[in-house]
């Protein structure tokens, strides 16, 4: 039986209230790359709420992380070329594409956006397929 | 501080926490789930299912209950159609989320751990997103 399951249904459900939360509360929808890319290009009376939700959440994760006994622990070691790549294309592709597996995941999928679909079957798609061809077909990670 | 900077602070900080809990901070777990031709690992599907089944239930209540408790509307896209924008926009996300194992939020939530490899990648990621704003805004 895979017993990581029941801390991954339960941070999900966390995820999920603070989307829910933000929604209900501020009328916004928590994804990420957009709360992130309005923070680097900001637009009058929408910068403060998302620096404070950015700054809840790199806090949170982190005493979570320090503190919790048997927390996971972030990797270490990866290719620091392989992660400059990545940043690039997942700065640039959520940028273009409005959202990310938050945006279009846990948001769009919520009120059930076929357009968030759509942008969630084509990531999850290519993420498989990039996967695939480093580890099994080029053997590179 | 107004209250929409305590309810922003708030709910930044329970994603922090399920991201974390979940172990979505762990780009190992993440490829796990990728690595469908591997050993695969179902971490990720428990936490995309309790989040969706969450709003899927919740939304669409808050929305129909007019406006927001503190701000005077919902800002919620309306775009409907699916373009080329939003779909080599996914796809290239798709290709660096398969590559290193991180999407946004996870990346981030490292920088709170002190993790070198959001070190790395977040400078990256930020750039990746104003070099399309530099192209095509």
């Amino acid at each position: 039986m895979f017993e990581a399951w029941i801390p991954a249904l339960a941070g999900g459900v966390l995820i999920g209230l603070s989307s829910v939360l933000l929604l209900w509360l501020n009328g916004r929808i928590a994804g990420i790359s957009g709360i992130m890319n309005g923070v680097l290009l900001p637009k009058s009376g929408e910068t403060s709420w998302r620096i404070a939700f950015l700054l809840g959440l790199i806090a949170a994760a982190g005493l979570y992380i320090a503190f919790v006994p048997g927390a996971p622990q972030p990797r270490q070691g990866f290719s620091t070329t392989g992660l400059i790549i990545a940043g690039l294309l997942v700065g640039f592709g959520t940028s273009m594409g409005n959202g990310c597996t938050s945006g279009h995941g846990v948001c769009g999928l919520g009120r059930f956006s076929v357009r968030s679909l759509a942008a969630v079957l084509v990531f999850m798609a290519t993420a498989m397929l990039t996967t695939f061809l480093l580890r099994h077909v080029w053997g590179l990670s | 501080m107004s209250r929409l900077l305590v309810s922003a602070l708030v709910a930044g900080a329970l994603f922090g926490l399920g991201l974390a809990m979940s172990g979505m901070t762990d780009a190992r777990i993440v490829l796990g789930f990728l690595d469908v031709a591997g050993a695969f690992d179902p971490t990720l599907m428990f936490v995309l299912a309790g989040a969706v089944a969450t709003t899927a239930l919740l939304f669409t209540p808050i929305l129909r209950g007019g406006h927001p408790l503190f701000a005077s509307a919902f800002q919620v896209s309306n775009l409907k159609h699916i373009d080329a924008p939003l779909l080599a926009g996914a796809a290239l996300f798709g290709i660096g989320w398969g590559i290193a194992g991180y999407c946004p939020g996870p990346a981030l939530a490292g920088l709170g751990a002190g993790s070198l490899e959001s070190l790395w990648f977040v400078p990256a990621m930020l750039a990746g997103s104003l070099l399309h704003r530099l192209l095509f805004r």
